[in-house]
């Protein structure tokens, strides 16, 4: 096996009763590289996403993270193996602040041998949290505003400073910049170009076809709950018509026969 | 281009003005000008004579120029049931609600007497006596944990039912409420029970309730400020899903919840029935509603997420202020529960005006 690859799923399948949300997905992610998910609504993007990360278990197939078969039995599972997810609604406690955040379900502690009732470790966390926000560009006036306070980017940016704070293996993005306006949503895309530049794989889901030309380096189209089209947009002529035509189902890549 | 993000996202910057001036100040400055209105009340109302509520010019009574009296029973008065509240208050800042509280207080009280029991009263048998001669004089730790152990394991299921069964909390603690009101009244067949050793009856003498109200509200207060359980409950109210994806055992951590909250009832429930000197199968009647009316005062927020320990206790002083001062005009009982009913209501609309409009802001 390679080691080339961070995740690899072979024939990822998921079925809902009778649906067949995703089938037969075969699936690889390189070490550094930026992979954009796209296709209409129901394509099965988000099912991919939900399988890998743990949210749902799949119905059958292999998923290959970091070089080993992993099962994961939920999402803190994924995240302990290093893959951060920033979901399509908010993972965020509204009433919290932003290091609580940052660190929910994973709090740095002291007196650990409190159990549950172990002291909560402010200083650590908020420190960490600013080294965060600093490795991202992030910058929030006042973090220990509950983030109901904040803005839509402010919140994005948050969601997504706390993937960036866990040195994570893999990150994914589920339409991140869905419901922001044009300056947050270019807060959210130099948070992606920083990723980048550390050499962090990231797979974005995203119905932008600009922001897919420009952030990442290959696109793959779900349509009907199968993968028709895996196009490496950075050295081969693709055009957006190209990626609509695929999205559509007016084409279908040579090798992708099944999903016409 | 991290230059251009240093004036702050989108060019939005912190708007000192925008920051959250803190709940329990609010509920503070209501306690304040309720106590100022019963003050005017008593100088206005013709049949007052001007008398004043908590404050006493007399200085030859105590040497001091408040009502001292006065306020012990005010405070003395909301002490148990501001116990339960504090334990109701966790349970609605994770987003739920315990109505089990009151019912639970009668049926632990009833239990915990049953092994609290002396064997002599004035040189005869204990006529109250529940079980045989092993169950008397029992050191004080065992009615304790009796009942400790036994609002646990209610509380538990509580929290089980609602974790598991995903049945909303209102109906599984109603349920439970009925469930405890049948085991107080079933326990003796309805018979009171009486007569407890001293160690037992020390608990809730004089002014401890009191005591044991300031102890446990500051101990949970600190619990849920600066522990992992405190943080996981908040994030829970906030946002459940948030808090499942987050790795949170939102399970786990909710029968824990109800568990304490319960704990917190028997507790209530053994210092009453000390206080008392006597169990009664209909104890604790409305205490559910009382606490839940002290933290909803108290700012915490029926929705979840939102609330404090600090704005609980300011709560149920307001709660005790405003029965005693009911009482202090010489309303009529009757129109006391309106008033309180009217008051509790316009509390909760209050609060919500006031969070429609800070997220508008």
């Amino acid at each position: 096996m390679s080691n080339d690859y961070i995740l690899e799923t072979r024939n990822l399948t998921k079925h809902y009763g009778g649906v067949h949300a995703l089938e037969g997905a075969n699936f690889k992610l390189r070490k550094g590289e930026h992979i954009a998910i796209m296709g209409d609504n129901g394509a099965g993007k988000s099912t991919f996403v939900r399988q890998i990360t743990g949210v749902e278990q799949r119905t059958r197939g292999d998923v290959i993270f970091d070089g080993k078969p992993v099962n994961f039995v939920g999402p803190l599972d994924a995240r302990e193996a290093g893959i951060e997810t920033v979901f399509q609604t908010l993972a965020l406690a509204d009433d919290l602040d932003v290091p609580d955040n940052l660190f929910l379900g994973r709090e740095l502690t002291k007196w650990n041998f409190l159990g549950p009732f172990r002291l909560l470790d402010y200083k650590a966390m908020h420190q960490a949290t600013m080294a965060g926000l600093e490795k991202t560009g992030v910058k929030i006036p006042n973090v220990r505003n509950p983030i109901r306070n904040m803005s839509g980017g402010q919140r994005q940016c948050v969601a997504i400073a706390r993937t960036a704070t866990f040195h994570s293996k893999l990150t994914i993005m589920d339409e991140p910049t869905a419901a922001l306006g044009v300056q947050e949503t270019a807060q959210v895309e130099n948070i992606i170009r920083t990723l980048k530049e550390a050499g962090e794989p990231l797979i974005l889901v995203s119905h932008n076809m600009r922001q897919v030309f420009d952030l990442v380096d290959r696109v793959v189209v779900f349509r009907r709950g199968r993968i028709c089209a895996d196009l490496d947009i950075k050295n081969d002529d693709v055009t957006g018509e190209d990626v609509v035509g695929y999205i559509t189902g007016a084409k279908t890549q040579a090798g992708f026969e099944d999903a016409a | 281009m991290v230059d251009k993000l240093s004036h702050g996202i989108g060019g939005l910057t912190y708007d000192k003005t925008k920051r959250a001036w803190p709940n329990e100040a609010n509920v503070f400055i209501a306690l304040i000008l309720i106590i100022l209105a019963f003050e005017a009340l008593g100088q206005i109302l013709p049949y007052m004579n001007g008398q004043s509520m908590l404050f006493d010019f007399n200085t030859s009574r105590d040497g001091t120029i408040m009502n001292i009296a006065r306020i012990k029973i005010i405070i003395l008065q909301v002490a148990i049931i501001g116990i339960i509240a504090l334990g109701v208050t966790q349970v609605i800042i994770s987003g739920g609600i315990d109505l089990s509280s009151g019912p639970l207080v009668g049926a632990t009280a009833m239990i915990v007497m049953s092994f609290a029991q002396t064997e002599l009263v004035n040189g005869q048998l204990n006529p109250k006596a529940v079980f045989g001669a092993w169950s008397f004089d029992l050191p004080v730790i065992v009615p304790i944990m009796v009942g400790l152990v036994f609002g646990a394991f209610i509380g538990g299921i509580n929290g089980f039912l609602i974790a598991f069964t995903r049945i909303p909390p209102f109906i599984a603690t109603l349920g439970m409420f009925l469930i405890c009101r049948g085991i107080s009244q079933w326990w003796t067949k309805g018979q009171p029970v009486s007569f407890p050793t001293d160690a037992f009856a020390a608990i809730g003498s004089g002014m401890m309730p009191v005591v044991w109200f300031a102890m446990l509200a500051i101990l949970l207060g600190l619990i849920m400020k600066f522990t992992v359980y405190g943080k996981h409950t908040y994030a829970i109210g906030s946002n459940e899903d948030a808090a499942r994806m987050s790795g949170i055992n939102v399970r786990r951590h909710k029968i824990l919840v109800y568990m304490i909250a319960s704990m917190f009832a028997a507790f209530a429930a053994i210092v009453l029935s000390s206080k008392n000197l006597t169990a009664q199968a209909g104890m604790g009647q409305f205490y559910e509603l009382y606490a839940i009316a002290m933290a909803v005062i108290g700012g915490v927020s029926l929705k979840g997420g939102r609330g404090s320990m600090i704005g609980t206790v300011l709560g149920a002083m307001v709660f005790g202020v405003i029965q005693s001062g009911f009482t202090f005009i010489k309303l009529d009982a009757f129109y006391q529960l309106m008033a309180m009913g009217a008051i509790i209501i316009g509390a909760v609309v209050l609060d919500q005006y006031r969070q429609q409009r800070a997220t508008a802001g």
